[in-house]
């Protein structure tokens, strides 16, 4: 009778590796569009942003069915609960990237700062590396892992406290900055969010593989 | 732990010179339910009969260790055993109303232990029926044979039979499995209610019953108690793999 | 669905009636009515079961769900009047110019108790086909390894077809009811609760086999094992009071059923 689950388990399991790795390759194009002024990747990633919401749902009905018709305990519950809660962490990492998509057709033709530019494309392969990363341990069940990328998201705080004081910096210079200086500290503000959102996600991977709810986001880093 | 009020030692059970208990320590708190769980033939069901000296009808049976209930040993020789399942009463399986009416089925042990007074024996009656959730479907039918009633009512006028004795302990020998849906959860309201003024052990196959019951879950398996623990611990964070694998239909 | 069958007429004969070709709809019931004497035990049933899947049949004890199952075998031909069609392979099998017997070999039924004979393992199996006239002993042997391997008890028992049915286990027994079935090679399996007497275990088991033989069969289980009916069944029935409410796909029946009454029943909610 555990196959029929089983099988139902790994189903769900890939398809949520699939819309981690859509998530994960829709930030890159994100953080590149944005420093490339490429509106037409962009406008690509507010069109397709639905489809990473459907994934959500079908994912979040997948999950509901099984919970209902299989009555799973223990470490089958906590991997679904896992996915469960995962899954909308991931819908809104796709938001953030829409929203840095809409950034980047907004900005045009105003001046721009190459420094700050480079910060944030560092910035963003960084996020998008901790995403790709967060579902690799996910799927190998590592709870490890899991911390150690959480870890990253100091990086990740310490990279949008810097973009901060150099468009502050750089707009006491230079007042033409404001527009674009406002875009780079939001953007700044979404690569920062989807950090802390794998974070949370490591926290669920660390709930599946152990059954205790733990906080991985320790110390100070709000930054907007 | 609040303290025992049964507590059983080094429990050993051979079918002639087949060990089928293999030195089980399990001790009971006042009131409360604790399920016991496990495969066919895992020792669950032997165990609580050991509980109220059934065993001793069966020729083979041999029990050691130490069952002491309430301060006294179970298995002394000078136990009544009558008696003794006065306190430790048992409903089994399939329901089994003695063919008199419902009224004399309820009052049948309070005859035996020998009350005459018929205004107490109404008010005992009716009082273990209130408790075993029977009593609005059978007041106007107390005369009626037990035999005439469904299923989950003759096994809720088996519970109200051994109620109105006021035993320390139920014990339930898999009470609702030749019972649907709708009686088996009536049984649980039942044993819901009275969890607070009995100490009830109910071995069960049905492992969302457990859950949805118990304070306490063990888990038997091959005549071994392989975890006690508290329901909700036993059925989130059990503390062995075979444990889990039994609650979560991994049975290899 | 072929429509070619004369209705009622009256001439009780043996094999006119032959069974069409197999079709999506394994089988169907119209306007199906059971009356113990005056008393009507069920009404509206109306369902069709798709070929290849496993449909159960829940609800409370008096629902309905078992007359309905043993009208469609004709179980309950001297118990009960069975009003309406049950169309199979184009037939009315409600007709009583079917031959019950014949019927049956296609739409075989298995019970609650397990009821092995007091025969060995083997002649378990071959006894209803040496009764039908089959002697060639290795078409016999075929057929009974392939309905053991088939109720996957085969591994089990392989070594020891000599032995006693009554000496295997109650889950054994229950897979060799279900082998003695499958030896007949019926196209649907009905099945009265066939679990409800054994341990998860068993039942656990039980189930497997089930899934297993919806490659060949159309199986309609009576369940009151709720979880049973999710885990194992494509399509859920739901009785109530004598009545057919709701019947659905059995992952929409355990997530959104339609039917007030249906979701307090799956639910455990017995007011």
């Amino acid at each position: 009778m555990r196959r029929l689950f089983d099988e139902e388990l790994a189903d769900l399991d890939a398809s949520f590796t699939e819309m981690g790795m859509l998530v994960s390759e829709t930030i890159g194009k994100a953080v590149t569009s944005f420093i490339n002024h490429d509106r037409q990747t962009a406008q690509e990633i507010i069109d397709n942003d639905s489809q990473i919401n459907q994934r959500e749902v079908v994912l979040e009905k997948k999950t509901f069915e099984m919970i209902a018709l299989y009555q799973p305990v223990t470490i089958d519950l906590r991997e679904i609960v896992t996915v469960l809660k995962a899954v909308s962490e991931l819908e809104r990492m796709g938001d953030h990237a829409r929203d840095m998509a809409e950034a980047t057709i907004r900005v045009k033709g105003t001046k721009r700062s190459a420094s700050i530019e480079k910060n944030i494309a560092q910035m963003g392969e960084l996020s998008k590396t901790m995403v790709k990363e967060i579902l690799s341990v996910y799927v190998k069940d590592d709870a490890q892992g899991a911390s150690e990328i959480a870890k990253q998201n100091q990086a990740v705080t310490d990279m949008a406290h810097q973009v901060r004081n150099d468009v502050i910096t750089q707009i006491e210079d230079d007042a033409k900055l404001a527009t674009s200086g406002t875009d780079y500290l939001m953007v700044a503000g979404h690569l920062k969010r989807i950090s802390d959102y794998v974070t949370n996600i490591a926290e669920w991977i660390v709930y599946k593989r152990t059954g205790k709810i733990v906080d991985l986001n320790s110390g100070s880093s709000s930054f907007i | 732990m609040t303290s025992s009020i049964l507590t059983t030692e080094n429990v050993k059970l051979y079918y002639g010179d087949k060990e089928a208990l293999h030195d089980i320590n399990l001790s009971f708190p006042e009131k409360g339910i604790t399920a016991l769980i496990g495969p066919s033939g895992s020792g669950k069901s032997t165990y609580i009969r050991a509980i109220n000296r059934m065993h001793d009808l069966t020729d083979g049976v041999t029990v050691t260790g130490n069952f002491m209930f309430k301060g006294k040993n179970i298995y002394a020789p000078t136990t009544d055993t009558v008696a003794l399942r006065k306190e430790i009463g048992m409903v089994f399986q399939q329901p089994n109303p003695f063919p008199f009416s419902v009224y004399d089925n309820v009052a049948f042990g309070l005859r035996i232990a020998g009350e005459k007074n018929k205004a107490v024996i109404d008010e005992k009656v009716e009082k273990a029926l209130k408790q075993a959730a029977v009593w609005d479907e059978v007041k106007d039918v107390l005369n009626k044979s037990a035999l005439s009633l469904s299923g989950g009512q003759q096994q809720r006028v088996s519970i109200a039979r051994t109620l109105a004795v006021s035993p320390d302990i139920l014990l339930l020998d898999e009470p609702t499995s030749a019972l649907d849906p709708v009686s088996s959860h009536k049984i649980e309201e039942t044993l819901m209610n009275i969890r607070n003024d009995y100490t009830i052990i109910i071995v069960t196959h049905n492992m969302s019953q457990a859950s949805r019951i118990s304070d306490r879950t063990a888990f038997f398996m091959d005549g071994n108690l392989i975890e006690i623990s508290p329901t909700k611990e036993l059925f989130t964070e059990p503390k062995e793999q075979a444990t889990q694998d039994y609650i979560s239909g991994r049975f290899g | 669905m072929a429509q070619n069958t004369p209705l009622n007429t009256e001439k009780p004969t043996r094999n006119i009636y032959q069974f069409g070709e197999a079709s999506e709809i394994a089988l169907a019931t119209k306007n199906l009515h059971v009356f113990y004497g005056n008393n009507e035990a069920l009404s509206e049933g109306d369902l069709q079961f798709e070929r290849y899947k496993i449909t159960s049949l829940i609800g409370a004890s008096g629902s309905g769900k078992s007359t309905f199952l043993r009208s469609l075998n004709r179980m309950n031909d001297n118990v009960a009047t069975v009003k309406g069609e049950i169309m199979y392979r184009g037939l009315d099998i409600n007709s009583r110019a079917v031959d019950v017997y014949e019927m049956r070999r296609h739409i075989g039924m298995v019970f609650q108790r397990p009821n092995p004979f007091a025969k060995s393992i083997r002649d378990n199996i071959t006894f209803a086909l040496k009764q039908r006239g089959m002697k060639d002993k290795e078409q016999l042997d075929a057929i009974v390894e392939s309905s053991l391997r088939q109720a996957a008890l085969w591994d089990q028992v392989k070594d020891d077809l000599g032995k006693s049915a009554l000496a295997l286990s109650g889950g054994q027994q229950q897979r060799l009811v279900i082998a003695r079935a499958i030896a007949m090679k019926p196209d649907i399996l009905l099945l009265d609760e066939p679990a409800s007497a054994l341990d998860p275990i068993s039942t656990s088991q039980i189930e497997d086999t089930l899934l297993e033989l919806k490659e060949k069969y159309t199986i309609i289980i009576v369940t009151h094992n709720m979880q049973q009916a999710a885990r194992i069944s494509d399509y859920t029935a739901f009785f109530h009071m004598g009545k057919v409410l709701e019947y659905d796909e059995t992952r929409k029946i355990f997530t959104r059923p339609k039917v007030a009454i249906t979701n307090d029943y799956i639910s455990g909610n017995f007011g």
